[in-house]
């Protein structure tokens, strides 16, 4: 739940601070709850503060996901049935 | 926005629809529940009811923080800001909620209250900072998304020695509802759940299990756009069909199996279980909310403050207890757009935008006056 | 010989001075911060003549009157100040009734304490804004109250036009089968001011859209088009003009949301707080209602219109006994477009 975006880490300032960028707007959140995030690195922003790293490998690999046309189950029930 | 548009798009949308009505049985129904009000919100604001068949229905779960806080909770806000003059700081989602004596944190505020909303617990630190003469108390709501943040600004209150500083500590656990939705009597009819998003990035996956294991209900984890949404129901789906009950995870770009370690023992070291926690709607569940560790008393305001917590009923012809369960619709509540509405809520569901009648009343009414 | 120059005034101190409370009193003080900072930025030849009202000449037609205030927190923001936003949104107020905006008068209440030099800011603003609207300040009012019983400055304006021969715009003609027609962008001028407001910053490239829309609806009246009904979303924004709209007439609206245009920093500033662009004020932007059979020509114009480049066409009207306003998503589902409940504040989930 709860509302949370991806944003881009754009510039790391005070110690566990960082310039997060989405669209255009930037605004400065918290790192405390991550480690390891630097700078291009995208992170889930919640109340200001990062809660995780997004995995971008892991996203592209979700969008292919939901491009997948269904009839490869569909045939293999198919078959099953005969 | 990177990472958003694309779980967005409405070509991919159509594609997920049509395999969800392809592989949907049509001899059965699915009755799912997304039991996170962030979904219900994506869901409502998106319209994917429309994509889905008829035979699969999305029933609104209780996971908004701000649905399931009893009124007299925030009484408690409202009177440590009117009786004892500390600065109230609160997200902006609870100042609309209507407390008791016709009030909320919005009207508190009209009459001279100092209620000041915040978007981020360092923002009320700040306000301690900038105001040492001064009370200031944070409202600390939310699920396991919302309760690091308050975690961080504890430790680095204690760390600076604030001594004008502490939290209403109201922070609720997802598992713990989620037991209480299932462990009704005779069972209650729902097929999965579609599991919260960033609760999930901090708890991980590995909390669900239980349910899949014990309660035989396949739990799905969606990301928290439209697509991730869509997909999610599309495994669930595929899970009922093969009659499979595991916790499978949508939104692997964001969610992990253990989650983020860091946040949960930061978590850990400031919070500790309530024995018993009263939730609007569901009523008294056990370990199902937080409180400060004894070491972090100075920061607890119930403590310091002298303000009980003294429970408040919900009108009775109130239907949120089962609507909470899935077991009853907004629209089957007698008073759901008449007396109840998203500008006087009288219950949980209608108070936050995704409460499951606040969600229906402000998107969806319109299907049952279908024209 | 007397030393005592006569008509000496010290001028009124600009850098470093405040508005006091005899700056309200009626008096000398009074007088001359009439003079010295309103009079001689907004100078014409109704001011000119001093008195308590301007005498205007006979109006030519149908008179409109409009009148606004302005309380604006901050002051000052990217695109603008509450200076020219008191003279935009009064003349807006006059133009989409389809009169041509003729005159201005500005009231002012001052905070004691105010600096003047903030406040010379704001009123050589208005004049610009009125000087290039090409519609005067012919009179106005000043007070100042107590200082802690303002926030700096509140300005009302209230303007006077003529509307045209033929002419009948009014919020209760839309009818089922018109098209409903958006100018540009929603959002920038609520995101400009949020990103400004204490506790929620940004640095994101977000400006006011503040502006008078008279040229432009002048331009529609122009392309022969007969229009129905003709509005601004300020306050509340698309979503609640929309239902005023649907409420007035008696009728259902379905929007496609991908016609509707929001920038991306104001999308993106909307996502981070959970606020909904629909619901956000817009002070340069209007709305039209048409006949379908005009809808093509009416954009043709509106388009040719810099004010206007990127209007559309964003849904249509149709019966609906319950007056919903509806919308197709980006995905292709349908939802409601519900009034605005309350003040539209941001939220965690």
């Amino acid at each position: 739940m709860c509302l949370a975006i991806p944003a881009r880490i754009e510039e790391l300032t005070t110690p566990g601070n960082a310039i997060v960028n989405l669209g255009g707007v930037r605004k400065e959140i918290s790192l405390a709850l991550v480690d390891d995030a630097t700078v291009g690195d995208y992170v889930i922003v919640h109340v200001g503060y990062a809660l995780q790293k997004l995995d971008e490998e892991e996203a592209l690999r979700t969008l292919a996901m939901f491009a997948e046309m269904g009839q490869i189950d569909e045939l293999r029930r198919e078959l099953d049935a005969q | 926005m990177k990472y958003v548009d694309e779980f967005r798009d409405g070509e991919l949308a159509k594609n997920i629809a049509a395999n969800i009505a392809r592989e949907a049985d049509p001899k059965r129904h699915y009755r799912l529940m997304e039991f996170c009000g962030g979904h219900t919100h994506a869901i409502s604001r998106y319209g994917l009811a429309d994509l889905l068949p008829a035979h699969v229905r999305m029933i609104h779960g209780p996971g908004c923080p701000v649905c399931v806080l009893p009124i007299g909770r925030v009484d408690q806000a409202i009177r440590l800001a009117r009786e004892q003059g500390v600065i109230l700081c609160t997200y902006a989602d609870t100042v609309r909620v209507p407390a008791s004596d016709n009030l909320s944190l919005m009207r508190a505020k009209a009459s001279g209250a100092d209620v000041r909303m915040i978007y981020s617990t360092q923002d009320a630190l700040k306000v301690a900072r900038d105001n040492p003469g001064r009370e200031v108390v944070f409202l600390a709501i939310g699920f396991e998304t919302t309760t690091p943040p308050t975690a961080v600004a504890i430790q680095q209150a204690a760390a600076e020695g604030l001594k004008n500083f502490s939290i209403l500590c109201d922070h609720v656990l997802t598992p713990a509802a989620m037991h209480a939705i299932l462990a009704v009597e005779g069972g209650v009819a729902l097929d999965g759940f579609v599991g919260p998003a960033h609760v999930s990035t901090v708890i991980g996956s590995k909390p669900y299990e239980p349910f899949a294991d014990d309660y035989g209900k396949p739990v799905v984890i969606a990301g928290f756009e439209p697509l991730d949404v869509m997909q999610a129901i599309l495994m669930l789906v595929r899970q009922v069909n093969d009659g499979r009950a595991a916790v499978e995870n949508e939104f692997t770009r964001a969610v992990t199996r253990e989650g983020n370690l860091k946040a949960q023992q930061l978590v850990a070291d400031v919070f500790e279980l309530r024995d018993v926690f009263e939730w609007r709607g569901l009523g008294s569940v056990p370990h199902s909310a937080l409180k400060l560790r004894p070491q972090y008393a100075a920061f607890d305001a119930e403590l310091k403050f002298k303000v009980d917590y003294v429970a408040v009923p919900d009108n009775k012809a109130c239907e949120c207890a089962a609507i909470l369960r899935g077991q009853k619709r907004p629209q089957e509540c007698k008073i759901f757009g008449t007396v109840c509405t998203p500008e006087n809520p009288v219950g949980s569901c209608m108070v936050s935008s995704e409460g499951a009648c606040a969600a229906h009343y402000s998107y969806g009414r319109f299907r049952e006056s279908a024209t | 010989m007397s030393t005592i120059k006569p008509n000496y005034a010290r001028p009124l101190d600009i850098k470093n001075g405040r508005v006091d409370m005899s700056h309200g009193s009626g008096g000398r003080a009074m007088a001359q911060l009439i003079g010295e900072l309103f009079a001689s930025a907004f100078d014409n030849e109704y001011l000119a003549q001093g008195n308590d009202g301007a005498l205007l000449p006979p109006a030519n037609g149908r008179l409109v009157m409009a009148t606004d205030s302005h309380v604006v927190s901050p002051l000052f923001f990217a695109g603008g100040d509450i200076g020219c936003l008191s003279v935009h949104g009064t003349i807006n107020d006059v133009a989409v009734m389809g009169a041509k905006p003729l005159y201005l008068s500005a009231s002012f209440i001052l905070e004691e304490g105010y600096p003047l030099a903030d406040l010379k800011r704001i009123v050589e603003s208005m004049a610009k804004a009125a000087r290039d609207a090409g519609v005067p300040i012919v009179t106005g009012d000043t007070k100042v109250v107590e200082q802690g019983k303002g926030d700096g400055v509140f300005i009302t304006t209230t303007g006077v036009g003529v509307v045209r021969d033929g002419v009948n715009l009014s919020g209760d003609l839309a009818q089922p089968g018109d098209k409903i027609l958006l100018s540009g962008t929603i959002g920038d001028h609520g995101m400009a001011i949020l990103s400004q407001r204490e506790g929620l910053t940004f640095s994101a490239p977000i400006v006011s859209d503040t502006a008078a829309l008279h040229g432009l609806v002048a331009a529609m009246l122009d392309s022969g088009v007969k229009l129905r009904v003709l509005r601004d979303p300020t306050r509340g924004g698309l979503a609640t003009t929309l239902n005023e709209i649907a409420k007035q007439s008696a009728v259902g609206m379905m929007l496609q949301e991908s016609a509707i245009a929001v920038n991306q920093p104001v999308e993106a500033a909307c996502e981070f707080l959970g606020l909904d662009p629909l619901y956000v004020a817009n002070e340069g932007k209007l709305i039209a209602i048409c006949a379908p059979q005009d809808a093509a020509r009416l954009l043709e114009a509106m388009r040719a219109h810099p004010l206007a480049s990127a209007a559309a066409i964003i849904g249509e009207v149709r019966e609906d006994a319950h007056g919903f306003v509806q919308m197709t998503t980006k995905l292709g589902g349908r939802r409601v477009v519900d009034w605005l409940a309350g003040e539209q504040l941001p939220r965690i989930c």
